[in-house]
């Protein structure tokens, strides 16, 4: 095996919290979780209550949830399901109808809000992670015993290497960035972490990156129907994951989860968004976020002020975090579906790789058998209003000069006040922050740039061509001579180190080796486990596209970045 | 009237129109950059030819403005607008509200280290992207729309446009500044109300050389429509929305600027139809006419990204390479006319 390179270091380090588990917030949150889920339910009827201002607005919202519901139970129902979901919708039916034929105010007033409250505990209770302090250690040597044991297994190939602790993941995954910050801040205030989102196998990653790092569990919300194989869901209830049901789109429900959500950080859980909410379809890096969930972090943080809490301790840090592969297992897939929902936002069941725990099982065989390094970027710690904070918590703006972030909160500097616009509008400004940090932070694979030039190459070719019609053009034209390829590579990854110097992204140190070689490595591991490699040399060392759709997918990883105009 | 002042920043012939409307709903502080026109402004309570209100104090102390006032209107030339924000910005905190009435762009290549011929949209900004840059502040707005400072000093009925992302600016902005004669509108598309009153001061410029040349009324209508599709195109390019052009800072504000003798950028065209040099235009006019330098940016910015504004094109050969007007003008009409509105 080759050295690691340089500026990957590989580091044990010291858990955050020296008491241990005990001290963490998440232990503490699950200790009392029937009293967290009542207070819960109970934020979340506040919310609902202020956004629906008047009864009959209120009673519309709850009836139109009821019919959403009970489609949903008839034509979606999953194994997680709870089995009286449906005579609760009844039981909710027959109540509004004796609201609708009452005449009572009080009596209807009264009604209402205990069905408002049944349905809101009820999704609550469901929402509400299960961290077990057991299961979790359980879980955590599981995975580092596990994944060490194959790793050294197929490194050496010899059978007492089984046993062999010469390396472990961090060969395997490297850890890079501002790691020493984010451990300084998790110990003093709440960290929101924010990665990109390619892959199922991003959370399991995540799960491990936390761990190594010493910092205590993250909550997260996991799709529900993540939960319905057993496998994924002993792992994920004891990694300290909330539930997040995807086809709920329920005001009610939302509302809901944010207040989960929010409490939660409140409360000091360190959180994990996936905040494009989904895994990137396209192979893209994330442009537009997800709101709903971000919202939350910026709400918890006003009200911490608002309770008199002042930033030291109580304050919200926004960690973005890259996530940087050769391969996406599940990237045929995900392309595809692009491809075809491009343009028109649409329902779909999810049918993917990860349907069942033997192909996970698979996948994790091959990933470990056959090297292809994943590295990890951690992005400098922001205020929730996108302002890089110091080791100590504070806050400056671009010029160096100390904000005090809860003055974005108030109008003069001292009255704080609740502006749901406003803080609108922050989620907003906050979500093109975390997009700008994740093209600095980003990490150009020489993979990376390899698929990048030779689609590239063959759309300007082709430039008559729309996109479906350039993926679908024959094979024989699937071809590029190796000296316009490489002339174009090298004009690349010119641009790539400008920009790097810039600070406007980031590069893998394999990037400074001779081009040749850059090249070479680059088609080796680009999409390397997939059935067909989407990119190959041919025996005359010319380039030969097999997969258009996975080139266009590994491609546009490097989106984004106006490095189009140079080819 | 409430106690809290109000800030403007620039005692010019808009700054001080400005600061009187403000100063029939608050107590107003009024910076003047050089002292000497400060304390001149003092004591003659004349500023830029307009009789001050008794309740508006004259200061040269950023800091002070910045310390006193929540809310703040920068009303001052575009040239200085970057430099004055790097001396405002060490004051501000996030709690502070920023409303600008600056209709021009900020071109800034030195920090970029490019040169003129690959001007992108990144060296070009508007007046809030200034502000953002420089200071703490999020909370910012414009005022834009058709307000020449004389009608407004003579309260003559008028109206504004305040756009900002944040509806409490706007709520703020109406609050400040509504008064008997002088409506306010409120806008959420920022940088299309910006956008409108920066491209508008193009066209003004031509409606000037039409006027000087007294082409009549057909071509003035002529240059005004096509003027704002040119805004449109250019406007929806840099960032802005559509909708926004059609409102009381595009279309209004376009037609008051081209009509009006009295806009700067209206006899700045005048004069350049009378035969006289950019140079001598500009020693002849006592404020600045953002037109011209709005001219010379859109110019860089379209070569460098390969399009062609018809209107800003041919202006530009005017103001900077000696092409008569008249010329200009039968260019103009002898390129081929096109499709009347192909955006909406």
């Amino acid at each position: 095996m080759k050295p690691a390179d340089p500026d990957y270091v590989k580091q044990r380090y010291d858990q955050v919290h020296p008491g241990g588990i005990n001290d963490w917030a998440v232990v503490n949150l699950s200790r009392n979780r029937e009293e967290f889920v009542r207070e819960v339910a109970k934020s979340s009827v506040q919310r609902i209550k202020s956004l629906t201002t008047t009864r009959s607005a209120l009673i519309e919202e709850i009836e139109n949830t009821l019919f959403r519901e009970k489609l949903r139970v008839k034509r979606n129902p999953w194994a997680v399901d709870s089995p009286d979901e449906g005579d609760f919708l009844k039981s909710v039916e027959a109540k509004l109808l004796v609201i609708s034929n009452s005449k009572k105010t009080d009596e209807i007033t009264q009604m209402l809000d205990s069905v408002l409250e049944e349905m809101v505990f009820r999704y609550s209770d469901e929402i509400a992670g299960n961290f077990k302090k057991t299961r979790y250690r359980f879980a955590r040597s599981i995975a580092t015993f596990g994944f060490a044991r194959l790793l050294n297994a197929s490194r050496a190939r010899r059978f007492w290497s089984l046993f062999s602790t010469k390396y472990n993941l961090q060969d395997k995954i490297h850890i890079t960035g501002e790691v020493q910050q984010l451990r300084t801040l998790a110990r003093k205030g709440t960290i929101i972490m924010v990665p990109t989102h390619f892959s199922n196998l991003d959370s399991i990653l995540i799960g491990w990156v936390i761990n190594v790092l010493g910092l205590p569990a993250f909550i997260y919300g996991a799709g529900l129907n993540l939960f319905n194989i057993k496998i994924l869901a002993y792992f994920m209830n004891s990694l300290g994951a909330y539930k997040v049901d995807r086809r709920k789109k329920n005001l009610i429900y939302l509302e809901t989860l944010k207040a989960y959500s929010s409490l939660a950080i409140q409360k000091g859980c360190h959180s994990l968004f996936f905040p494009g909410g989904t895994r990137s379809r396209s192979g893209k890096i994330e442009k537009r976020l997800k709101l709903g969930l971000l919202s939350t972090a910026i709400e918890a943080q006003r009200v911490n002020y608002q309770k008199g809490k002042k930033d030291g301790l109580e304050k919200v840090f926004i960690v973005p975090v890259t996530l940087n592969y050769n391969f996406v297992l599940e990237a045929p897939s995900l392309i595809k579906q692009y491809l075809r929902l491009k343009g028109q936002e649409r329902y779909y069941t999810e049918n993917d790789e990860y349907s069942t725990s033997y192909k996970i099982a698979k996948f994790l065989l091959k990933f470990f058998a056959k090297g292809s390094d994943i590295s990890v970027s951690i992005g400098k710690c922001m205020d929730v209003l996108g302002n890089y904070v110091d080791d100590d918590g504070q806050s400056h703006d671009k010029h160096g000069r100390l904000i005090d972030t809860q003055e974005y909160f108030t109008r003069d500097g001292r009255i704080i006040s609740h502006n749901q616009q406003r803080e609108d509008e922050y989620t907003r400004m906050l979500s093109d922050r975390i997009v700008e940090e994740f093209h600095r932070i980003n990490k150009v694979f020489a993979s990376h740039l390899v698929a990048f030039t030779a689609f590239q190459v063959l759309l300007k070719r082709y430039n008559k061509l729309d996109l479906y019609n350039l993926l679908r053009i024959p094979e024989e034209n699937q071809f590029i001579e190796y000296d316009e390829f490489k002339s174009v590579f090298e004009t690349l990854l010119q641009k790539v180190f400008e920009l790097k110097e810039k600070g406007k992204v980031n590069t893998s140190p394999f990037l400074t080796r001779e081009i040749d070689k850059v090249i070479k490595h680059g088609i080796a591991n680009v999409g390397m486990f997939h059935a067909k490699a989407p990119l190959i040399k041919n025996r005359k060392g010319n380039i030969i596209v097999q997969d258009m759709n996975l080139l266009f997918y590994y491609h546009n990883r490097l989106a984004g970045y106006n490095l189009e105009q140079y080819v | 009237m409430s106690d809290q002042k109000v800030g403007v920043i620039g005692a010019g012939s808009f700054g001080t129109a400005v600061a009187n409307i403000l100063s029939k709903n608050s107590n107003v502080l009024l910076y003047a950059r050089k002292p000497e026109v400060a304390t001149a402004i003092n004591e003659t309570r004349q500023s830029a030819n307009q009789k001050l209100a008794n309740n508006i104090t004259v200061t040269n102390s950023l800091e002070e403005i910045a310390k006193n006032c929540n809310v703040i209107f920068p009303v001052i030339p575009s040239a200085n607008f970057r430099e004055l924000m790097t001396q405002l910005a060490p004051h501000l905190h996030p709690y502070h509200t920023l409303i600008h009435g600056t209709k021009g762009l900020d071109l800034n290549l030195s920090s970029h280290g490019a040169d003129a011929a690959d001007v992108s949209r990144e060296h070009v900004k508007t007046m809030s992207e200034v502000i953002k840059e420089e200071s703490v502040v999020v909370k910012v707005g414009c005022m834009a729309g058709p307000n020449i400072s004389a009608e407004l000093a003579a309260n003559q009925p008028a109206a504004t446009v305040i756009a900002s992302p944040f509806n409490e600016v706007i709520a703020e902005g109406k609050r400040l500044l509504r008064s008997e004669n002088f409506q306010v509108y409120g806008n959420d598309d920022l940088k299309g109300v910006e956008l409108c009153g920066v491209l508008k001061n193009i066209i003004a410029i031509a409606a000037g050389i039409s006027s000087g040349l007294d082409l009549g009324q057909n071509a003035k209508g002529l240059l005004i429509s096509r003027g704002l599709v040119e805004m449109i195109y250019l406007g929806q390019a840099l960032g802005g929305e559509i909708s926004s052009f059609i409102g009381l800072a595009g279309i209004g504000d376009l037609v008051t600027t081209a009509t009006s003798t009295s806009s700067r950028n209206f006899s700045c065209g005048y004069k350049l139809a009378e035969g006289k040099t950019l140079d001598q235009v500009m020693s002849e006019m006592d404020e600045t006419a953002e037109g011209i330098n709005t001219i010379k940016i859109i110019k860089l910015l379209a070569d460098s990204q390969g399009i062609k504004p018809l209107i800003t094109d041919t202006l530009y050969k005017v103001l900077y390479e000696d092409m008569p007007a008249r010329m200009a003008v039968n260019y103009l009409m002898r390129y081929p006319g096109n499709i009347d509105i192909d955006f909406l």
